[in-house]
């Protein structure tokens, strides 16, 4: 499945970093603690979290996700989505709770 | 001999540009054919190492150095330096503002998570005068 593919079947809204949207995802995390991202995601996964603020690409970059979905509305603010754009990592935004969305991630058979 | 070394500035409270000095190196390892655990691994501790000095460091330096054997980080900054090493590298200690909880830092794992990625970890401080910490990674053979 790839970061388009998820987009488009949960009707998420992707902001920024669309030239990534190519990307194959291999798997999931949740977190909002930056330092247990940092140290458990594994490589191109889809990371869910409530953080918004642009540390955010940083450790996606680092850890070389597949994307970042910001679940229950949180909006990122510009410094975020320019950091996106320029490291190409997709970022999407959901309004409902991580715990919702990585159920139907799971059950869509990323595990 | 060392083949390769480069230094990045960290700025204090700098948040929007943490991050870049180690996206940097991973990209120059990930140039030179490195092991990709390795890479990862060493991208975790400058991360931490970044953050650190942006939280708590005053201003630094980020020095990666690069050998056929090894590949060293040194971190160095002139910040608010550590008292009691002992309890800073215990996991879930920390000094962290509000501030900084709130953006997901502040668990306490930053230095303790350096030393469990790196192959050797050594860490000097003084208080009022900065703190420095050097860390190096094996490169192996295969």
């Amino acid at each position: 499945m790839t970061v388009k593919d998820l987009v488009e079947k949960f009707g998420m809204q992707a902001v920024a970093g669309e030239k990534g949207l190519g990307r194959s995802v291999k798997s999931g995390y949740c977190g909002d603690l930056l330092s247990d991202v940092m140290a458990n995601a594994p490589e191109g996964c889809v990371w869910l979290t409530i953080q918004s603020h642009q540390n955010i690409i940083a450790v996606a970059v680092l850890r070389e996700m597949a994307c970042i979905v910001i679940t229950g509305g949180h909006a990122p603010d510009n410094e975020t989505i320019g950091k996106a754009e320029s490291e190409g990592i997709p970022l999407l935004l959901w309004s409902g709770s991580a715990y919702t969305m990585a159920g139907m991630i799971y059950s869509a058979g990323i595990k | 001999m060392t083949a390769f070394k480069k230094s990045f500035n960290i700025k204090k409270r700098d948040f929007v540009r943490a991050g870049e000095a180690s996206i940097k190196i991973q990209n120059i390892l990930k140039l030179l054919n490195m092991d990709q655990k390795l890479i990862r691994r060493i991208a975790i501790c400058g991360y931490e190492g970044e953050m650190n000095v942006v939280m708590h460091g005053g201003d630094g330096i980020l020095t990666v150095e690069i050998d056929i054997e090894k590949i060293m980080l040194d971190i160095e900054d002139n910040g608010v330096g550590i008292e009691d090493i002992e309890l800073a590298m215990q996991k879930g200690y920390s000094t962290a503002t509000e501030e900084h909880r709130e953006m997901g830092f502040g668990a306490g794992m930053g230095l303790p998570n350096m030393k469990a990625n790196s192959d050797d970890f050594k860490i000097e401080s003084e208080k009022g005068k900065g703190t420095h910490v050097h860390m190096e990674f094996i490169v192996s053979a295969d």
